[in-house]
């Protein structure tokens, strides 16, 4: 059986992983097709339908706002739709970035060892020691705002847990015969680490990433509520929170409920993903759980 | 173990001083921070004469040695908004933060440890299910959404709780005022629960989990067999024989665990108004006031390495196969 098979008669046994694929899979499509799949521009404002009750129409009946609209009459379903974008990108990116940094640094660490491994794992040890979301604000606060400083951030936030992974597993794997044989045939250590090693200590690392996209999509969240994260006129569930928090006290319970009803699905979904990827590849792990 | 502390303690001072130079490559990575000190509508001898005077004309090197100078005699800078010592502003608000954090921090342990323990029980049970599914949904939900849900439910719809303000309690116990302290135990706890309740939940779901898994292990083991056939009841096998090896990894992660919890305050704090630190870093974001911003830093992760330092150490005495040396 390949291993997609395998994969995918794993899953049809599995329900919640199942749910939660689907899930994504509609969240994506909502963040491919943004423009194709909102009713309305997100940020077109309209006074006269200001905080309108979802499935309330406008007042020629002509509209309806299946989930309301906020303070400047924005439609929320629409800036909900156009949110997965920043949510799902963001979270993608960034763990990408991270990811292939992290892996980077732990394999040149565990394979040559040394002062190169002394160094690197010295940084990651400072790293630990900031509280990781202080540090976003800090670098944040003084580079500004901006997707690409948010995914920068947020990215090199997460090199330390995929090189410590990486470097653990690579010195397991260093000593093995495969990687003899290869440096018998003279094959260079560029080689080896590509070709040979990565490909034998991948699988811990994709299920740490599932669990980081959806630790970074949280993170992403909480610095778009502080006003640190994307800038005001693009639509994000953090910042729509980060708004709704004015006509909270008046009771506009769907400005709060929906996006955070949006994050906490997309995270649940990877967290769900995350652990059946770690019974699924690594079965050792889930005969504790 | 003098041996290992001191390594300890040495590892412990490069990485702060690590912290060190992180932080002050934050301020100047923005530019010339010389704008932050003077008003937009400085003239150029204006700027030229700060510059000057607050050493920013200086070579990177020299003006990290002042820095760090200034830091060993707890000078981190000046506060841009409240034209005082950095530190002291920082210092002033850390009872508030330090309450709340130490306040979730029993909130999640007091939760976790029993509904992990039940877990492994019932394993593969209803309950199991039930537990590990909430535990699922604490992981996942923002905690400044859950802040705002409990706003909106608990403090404004059903008005058990207030949505805002505190009453001090570490403020005067560090003042000497016990009786005050003692006082004010009773008045501060409704302000207290929903603010900390947001913070702990996230550490809470993690927690359960891995008390959960950790006692599953140590259920396993041959020690609990012979336990249990000796004919000692169930609470005794748990807590004299499973629990107090279960809860060696769980002590790892709580010091991690507090240090994530500090960091939380940021959002929580600004959502519930609490005077602490994370409210004040919240508006030193807003005002661009980044000497503030780095003095919390500072004060948050040397706080954060003092306790990890501790946790290993309390980890080896309570490890009798840990030596330190």
């Amino acid at each position: 059986m390949t291993p997609l098979r395998h994969a995918l008669t794993s899953l049809r046994r599995a329900k919640w992983p199942m749910l939660a694929i689907l899930l994504l899979l509609v969240i994506g499509f909502a963040a491919l097709f943004g423009p194709e799949v909102a009713p309305r521009d997100p940020n077109r404002q309209d006074i006269i339908a200001r905080l309108k009750q979802p499935m309330q129409t406008d007042r020629r009946g002509t509209t309806v706002f299946l989930l309301g609209t906020d303070g400047l009459g924005r439609d929320v379903l629409s800036r909900l739709v156009y949110g997965a974008r920043v949510s799902l990108a963001v979270g993608l990116v960034a763990v990408l970035v991270g990811g292939s940094l992290g892996i980077f640094l732990g394999m040149i660490a565990g394979y040559f060892g040394g002062w190169a491994d002394d160094l690197i794992m010295t940084l990651a040890d400072i790293q630990l020691a900031f509280p990781f979301i202080l540090l976003a604000i800090m670098f944040l606060v003084v580079l500004g705002p901006g997707v690409v400083n948010l995914i920068l951030v947020l990215g090199i936030g997460q090199w330390v847990t995929y090189a410590r992974i990486a470097r653990g597993q690579t010195i397991l794997q260093r000593e093995k015969e495969y990687v003899e044989a290869a440096k018998a045939l003279g094959q260079g250590d560029a080689g080896i680490l590509l070709t040979a090693i990565l490909p034998n200590i991948l699988a811990p690392l994709i299920i740490i990433a599932s669990f980081n996209i959806a630790s970074v999509i949280l993170a992403e969240a909480a610095l778009s509520f502080l006003g640190l994260g994307v800038p005001p006129t693009v639509p994000s569930w953090g910042g729509m929170l980060a708004e709704s928090r004015d006509t909270l006290l008046s009771g506009r319970w769907w400005l709060a409920v929906f996006p955070g009803t949006a994050i906490m699905l997309t995270v649940l979904s990877f967290n769900i993903l995350g652990d059946w990827l770690r019974d699924f590849l690594d079965p050792r792990l889930s005969a504790m759980g | 173990m003098l041996g290992y502390l001191t390594r300890r303690l040495l590892q412990c001072g490069l990485v702060i001083l690590g912290v060190t130079v992180i932080t002050f490559c934050a301020l100047h990575m923005g530019g010339d921070p010389t704008y932050l000190y003077v008003s937009e509508r400085a003239s150029e001898e204006e700027i030229v004469a700060t510059r000057a005077k607050l050493g920013f004309d200086q070579p990177l090197p020299v003006q990290y040695g002042r820095f760090l100078s200034g830091l060993l005699q707890g000078d981190l800078g000046t506060s841009l908004t409240y034209h005082t010592p950095a530190l002291g502003v920082v210092l002033q608000r850390f009872p508030a933060t330090l309450e709340l954090t130490l306040c979730a921090m029993l909130m999640a342990i007091s939760i976790a440890v029993p509904a992990g323990v039940l877990a492994a029980f019932h394993r593969g049970r209803p309950l199991d299910g039930g537990i590990m599914l909430v535990a699922m949904f604490g992981q996942s939900i923002p905690s400044f959404w859950l802040g705002i849900m409990l706003i909106l439910t608990v403090g404004l719809g059903l008005r058990w709780l207030p949505i805002s303000g505190r009453v001090p309690l570490l403020d005067p116990l560090f003042a000497g005022q016990f009786m005050t302290a003692l006082d004010n135990f009773p008045k501060a706890i409704p302000y207290l629960l929903m603010p900390s309740m947001t913070i702990a939940l996230f550490s809470l779901a993690r927690t359960a989990r891995l008390v959960r898994s950790s006692m599953l292990e140590v259920l396993s083991q041959d020690y609990v067999r012979t336990a249990r056939s000796k004919g000692l009841s169930e609470f005794r096998v748990v807590v004299h024989h499973a629990l107090r090896n279960a809860w060696l990894p769980v002590i790892t992660m709580l010091g991690l665990e507090f240090g994530f919890l500090l960091s939380g305050v940021v959002v929580v704090e600004t959502i519930f108004s609490w005077p602490g630190v994370g409210r004040l870093v919240f508006n030193a974001i807003n005002h661009r006031d980044i000497p503030l911003v780095q003095a919390a830093v500072i004060v948050f992760s040397v706080m954060f390495v003092g306790l990890n330092l501790a946790v290993d150490v309390i980890y080896a005495r309570l490890d009798p196969r840990i030596r330190l040396t």
